[in-house]
């Protein structure tokens, strides 16, 4: 018997037990096509993050403050926080090579109000490095200038989305807005210079105001330590394009803990190149627990092959008996049931291919629970799947095969 | 051409051991035309399966043109088994989805053998079915369907049909029509035919009956025309 005579054969007896065939087939369809489309939504989870991250642009680094705890004393207020507005001055006036831009950054919330529109606003206190520093566009008027810094102006550049929200269709420029802290006590008006291109995504830029760091530095003394310094959130840096991060941030590092005379780093330097393995590592984990979950699927499914084809054996020990008496041998049998495993399987990973692939651009691009879901295919988990399934059927087709072969005809040809 | 020297069967079972056969010893030449007799249980079937390949005897000596089929792996067997003997069953043993021309390819099928089509018609022509070719078992009467299974037994050119009960599920008339097949085959091709049955009437219609009871030859009409001659 040759291999097309046999696949023949399996393709016949496959083809008359239609119900049993589909919901066999339907088994590994289903674990196929969803190893395809959970890797596809991992994946594209992954990316999107990816995305999201590379937003904000990837030559970034940032300086975070981290809490001393040195003698077991919890100091006042900010005494803990250790980096400073005059910090991002003396890095940039170090002239660190690979370092491009130098921004403070300091988040406060405030009051604004804009004729009759009243809103709480995320403020960021910065300085004109922050504009390249973070890659972003000015729509119209202008960013703040190195002079609003030196003269700590009441100027102020609107994010897009609290552009529109404070002054609706109106043109914002020259406008004057009132931002009032600390629950009224202090207020002062804003001379606004400049809007913010959109950004969009899932990014929240769009709602900041940034004002010169140094307005709320002078203006507002609980922001001030003992020393006169302002105590800032965040430093951004931007090194050049391509540049090894890590030897950037070694050297930051070095120059900062040595700024601040001490002898180990009071800060800590993220990397966006950090932030995105970290980012990685997430989502690779999640891809796997999904992965895994359709992986237990097709393992549901290949059960499935195996226990239709060991039925198909005791339903079909006469069949077996009278092709052995018109003279197959057991290698004969085996190969006719292992080919009809084969073939259920192949025509199950078949298919699963193209529901899985269906099933991921079905819901690409899709919002579901206020998400917008996106899907990326891999080309290796159709691979892996295609040939998981047909393993499967081979190893689950093996031993009802080789049952098959090992009956003995007399009790085959006698088996009513 | 085949030779049985002192084979013996048995089974092991719950209640012990039974024999199936004991001792037998028997010789089959060509254009022999031969009914094997006996009651139920007496052992003929298990002859039969001895002699046509399918079951192993216990004890004793089974030579095929000389070979001495004990020796042979179970493939091997296999395969001689498709090239010299063709099986007949009282149920016809046809395999249900089948159409009458894929039932007589399947020897064929099994020893590589070409023009499949062009031999299994010819098969069923001779047998008288040429407008039965496509049916399947369900659409054809018992003495077609045996008449089917006739042709898948001779589509390989065997030396030996072995036919259990071969018209045990016929009416008398269908009977005798597929006795006059086997005794055509006989007479004109030079095969050997080898019928087990409980009927007289069908043991009379051959030249040569083995009467079996309890596993042993109690008589073989070809020895006492020998001894008689």
């Amino acid at each position: 018997m040759t291999i097309l005579d046999g696949l023949q054969m399996a393709i016949r007896s496959i083809l008359a037990n239609r119900t049993r065939s589909s919901l066999t087939i339907l088994g590994l369809l289903i674990g196929v096509s969803s190893v395809i489309a959970l890797i596809a939504v991992g994946q594209g989870a992954q990316e999107g993050v990816k995305a999201r991250i590379s937003n904000l642009g990837t030559d970034l680094l940032f300086i975070r403050p981290v809490a001393s705890s040195s003698g077991n004393v919890r100091g006042s207020a900010n005494s803990g926080a250790t980096i400073f507005a005059e910090d991002a001055e003396a890095i940039r006036n170090a002239s660190i090579p690979g370092i491009l831009h130098v921004a403070p950054q300091l988040n406060f919330n405030a009051q604004a109000i804009a004729g009759e529109n009243n809103q709480q606003v995320s403020i960021i206190g910065t300085d004109h490095e922050f504009l390249p520093a973070r890659d972003l566009i000015i729509e119209s008027g202008s960013f703040i200038s190195e002079k609003d810094v030196k003269n700590s102006a009441l100027s102020m550049v609107l994010g897009s989305d609290i552009a529109s929200s404070l002054f609706l269709e109106d043109d914002p420029i020259g406008e004057n807005v009132r931002l009032s802290f600390g629950g009224g006590r202090i207020s002062f008006n804003f001379r606004v210079t400049g809007v913010l291109q959109e950004i969009g995504g899932e990014s929240q830029q769009d709602n900041y105001v940034f004002i010169p760091v140094t307005t709320l530095q002078s203006r507002i003394r609980a922001l001030r330590n003992t020393s006169g310094n302002t105590i800032i959130n965040q430093i951004t840096l931007r090194s050049s394009p391509g540049i090894n991060q890590d030897s950037v941030s070694t050297l930051v590092s070095d120059f900062l803990t040595a700024h601040h005379n001490k002898q180990e780093p009071d800060f800590t330097i993220t990397s966006q190149t950090q932030l995105l393995e970290a980012a990685s590592k997430v989502n690779a984990v999640l891809t796997l627990l999904l992965g895994s979950v359709a992986g237990i699927s097709l393992c549901v499914g290949a059960i499935g092959v195996m226990n239709i084809m060991l039925v198909s054996v005791t339903e079909r020990t006469r069949e077996i008996g009278i092709r052995r008496a018109v003279g197959a041998t057991s290698p004969d049998i085996a190969l006719q049931f292992l080919l009809e495993a084969v073939t259920l399987s192949v025509c199950g990973g078949l298919i699963g291919i193209i529901v899985g692939i269906a099933g991921a651009e079905l819901v690409n691009e899709k919002e579901i629970l206020g998400e917008v879901m996106t899907t990326v295919i891999q080309p290796w988990s159709i691979i892996l799947a295609f040939f998981v399934a047909v393993i499967v059927g081979i190893v689950s087709g093996i031993y009802p095969a080789y049952r098959a072969a090992l009956l003995d005809p007399i009790v085959a040809l006698r088996n009513e | 051409m085949i030779t049985l020297n002192s084979i013996s069967k048995y089974y092991e079972t719950e209640a012990g051991v039974v024999s199936a056969l004991v001792n037998i010893n028997l010789s089959i030449g060509e254009s022999e035309f031969i009914s094997i007799m006996g009651q139920s249980g007496s052992g003929k079937s298990t002859l039969m399966n001895i002699i046509g390949c399918v079951d192993r005897p216990s004890k004793g000596q089974y030579l095929i043109d000389n070979i001495d089929v004990g020796t042979l792996s179970d493939s091997n067997r296999s395969r001689l088994r498709g090239k010299l003997f063709g099986f007949v069953f009282q149920s016809y043993n046809l395999l249900p989805r089948l159409s009458a021309i894929e039932q007589v390819e399947l020897p064929l099928l099994y020893q590589q053998i070409d023009n499949r089509k062009e031999r299994a018609i010819q098969a069923l022509i001779s047998m008288g079915l040429s407008d039965r070719i496509h049916h399947t078992p369900n659409q054809l009467s018992g003495g077609e369907q045996q008449r089917v299974a006739i042709a898948r037994s001779l589509v390989v050119n065997p030396k030996i049909i072995l036919a259990d009960e071969p018209t045990g599920a016929l009416d008398t008339k269908t009977g005798l029509e597929v006795m006059r097949i086997f005794n055509e085959l006989v007479q004109k091709q030079g095969i050997s035919v080898i019928i087990i049955t409980h009927e007289s009437n069908i043991a009379e219609q051959t030249n040569r009956i083995i009467r079996i009871s309890d596993g042993k030859i109690i008589e073989d009409t070809d020895k006492i025309v020998k001894v008689k001659a």
